[in-house]
């Protein structure tokens, strides 16, 4: 035979690489290379944890919350988090990762969630900007994400956004109430959006010629655009929805380029970025302890459930 | 480590109806102690936005399914019975409503 000289290819192989070619979706129980299973793992893991880590800064303000109305609608956008993060742990347990595992690796630190969440929520106009900017930008990086080549990664996703556009109009809505309000309002909203604007723009990742694993997860289908596609993508959503609300972004190098169509902006504190990542951003630590407390206090509840589960099992195995 | 995963709650997977006269549809997973809190779970999690009309949940263990590497001979016997198919007879077409 005259292909005897090629390397011999399972059929396995052969299905995973005409799915991705086809464009169709990966299913948890069909053969994938151990490269792609282990990203999966780790990018939807990742993600998870940053929507259970994300529910801290913005639930801090749940008691402070200047109307019941405000207090209602950051109560279920801090819910639709918890939400996020377990719809993603249940796609991740498709591939055989254990949920309790994941919590223990995130809790000791082996395993990232995203960098914007290290910083704090000084004042209420941060829930408006996180709502904004922070999930305007997850929006960004999560619309593509529904057309990812794992099935039920590209699922949860498309739950999740869904939901998210209500989580960006809110604080949108939130915002343009305090910059109708008093200069002392319209000044927090300034502030909140200088602290904000450059950590969101980091939620894209490093810039794609740093960025080792995206070549890889692009020709997996993992990944549809690139870091710096989707952030170029952000600016250009974001620059008008500023000028209608009255903010001046934090960029002076910040400006319409014609030829291109698109905005120039300025460079990315990258040092800032990797300090936040290796662990020495504002609230790393706090954020890690927050969590770690909640799964030891939660601990006993967790037991007695499962006590109270097995013994009704035995009563009705018994007749008792 | 293995201690702790034995505390770990079952898994479950949860179908939702999303209106009347439409099937169950699988929606995910989720952990509960027993059927009655994957219920409620599942109440919160799936159907926060009105989602649905009627939930079952289901142990993941006891779901048994047909294996992608046993496709092509699972699946093989619906392969060559064209047959089954309307289209495999013909008809005039001055034959009218069939």
């Amino acid at each position: 035979m005259s292909d005897v000289a090629v390397a011999p290819e399972s059929a396995g192989e052969r299905a995973f690489a005409e799915t991705i070619e086809k464009d169709q979706r990966v299913e948890p129980r069909d053969w994938m290379p151990e490269g792609y299973r282990k990203t999966m793992i780790r990018q939807i893991a990742q993600h998870a944890h940053s929507e259970i880590i994300g529910m801290q800064p913005e639930g801090a303000w749940i008691t402070r919350a200047p109307t019941l109305r405000r207090k209602a609608i950051l109560l279920a956008k801090v819910q639709d988090e918890a939400g996020h993060g377990l719809y993603l742990y249940s796609a991740a347990e498709t591939l055989g990762a254990d949920r309790g595992d994941l919590t223990r690796r995130l809790i000791e630190g082996r395993q990232k969630y995203s960098s914007i969440f290290n910083y704090p929520t000084l004042t209420f106009a941060d829930v408006g900007v996180i709502g904004w900017l922070v999930d305007g930008a997850a929006i960004c990086n999560q619309v593509p994400l529904c057309r990812s080549s794992f099935g039920p990664y590209a699922r949860a996703m498309i739950r999740i956004c869904k939901e998210e556009s209500f989580h960006q109009r809110q604080g949108y809505e939130l915002l343009m109430t305090m910059m109708s309000g008093t200069p002392e309002q319209r000044a927090m909203v300034q502030d909140a959006t200088n602290r904000w604007w450059w950590p969101s723009l980091m939620m894209f990742g490093p810039p794609d010629a740093d960025s080792p694993n995206s070549a890889q997860s692009m020709a997996w289908k993992i990944k549809r655009h690139s870091n710096d596609e989707l952030r170029q993508r952000f600016v250009d959503m974001t620059v008008p929805q500023a000028e209608a609300l009255g903010v001046t972004l934090p960029d002076p190098e910040l400006r319409w380029n014609a030829e291109r169509g698109r905005h120039d902006f300025g460079e990315i504190d990258w040092v800032e970025f990797k300090k936040v990542i290796a662990g020495g951003g504002p609230l790393n630590a706090e954020r890690i302890a927050h969590r770690r407390r909640a799964d030891e206090e939660g601990a006993w509840v967790r037991e007695a459930a499962a006590a109270h589960a097995a013994k009704a099992t035995r009563r009705r195995e018994t007749g008792a | 480590m293995s201690e702790e995963i034995r505390h770990e709650w079952p898994l479950f997977e949860v179908f939702v109806r999303a209106k009347r006269g439409l099937n169950h549809v699988h929606v995910g997973s989720l952990r509960a102690a027993d059927h009655e809190m994957a219920l409620h779970h599942a109440r919160d999690l799936y159907t926060r936005r009105n989602e649905g009309v009627s939930i079952w949940v289901v142990r993941s263990d006891d779901v048994v399914s047909s294996g992608p590497e046993d496709k092509d001979a699972f699946f093989a016997p619906s392969g060559d019975k064209v047959y089954r198919h309307p289209t495999y007879y013909s008809i005039p077409d001055s034959v009218p409503h069939i």
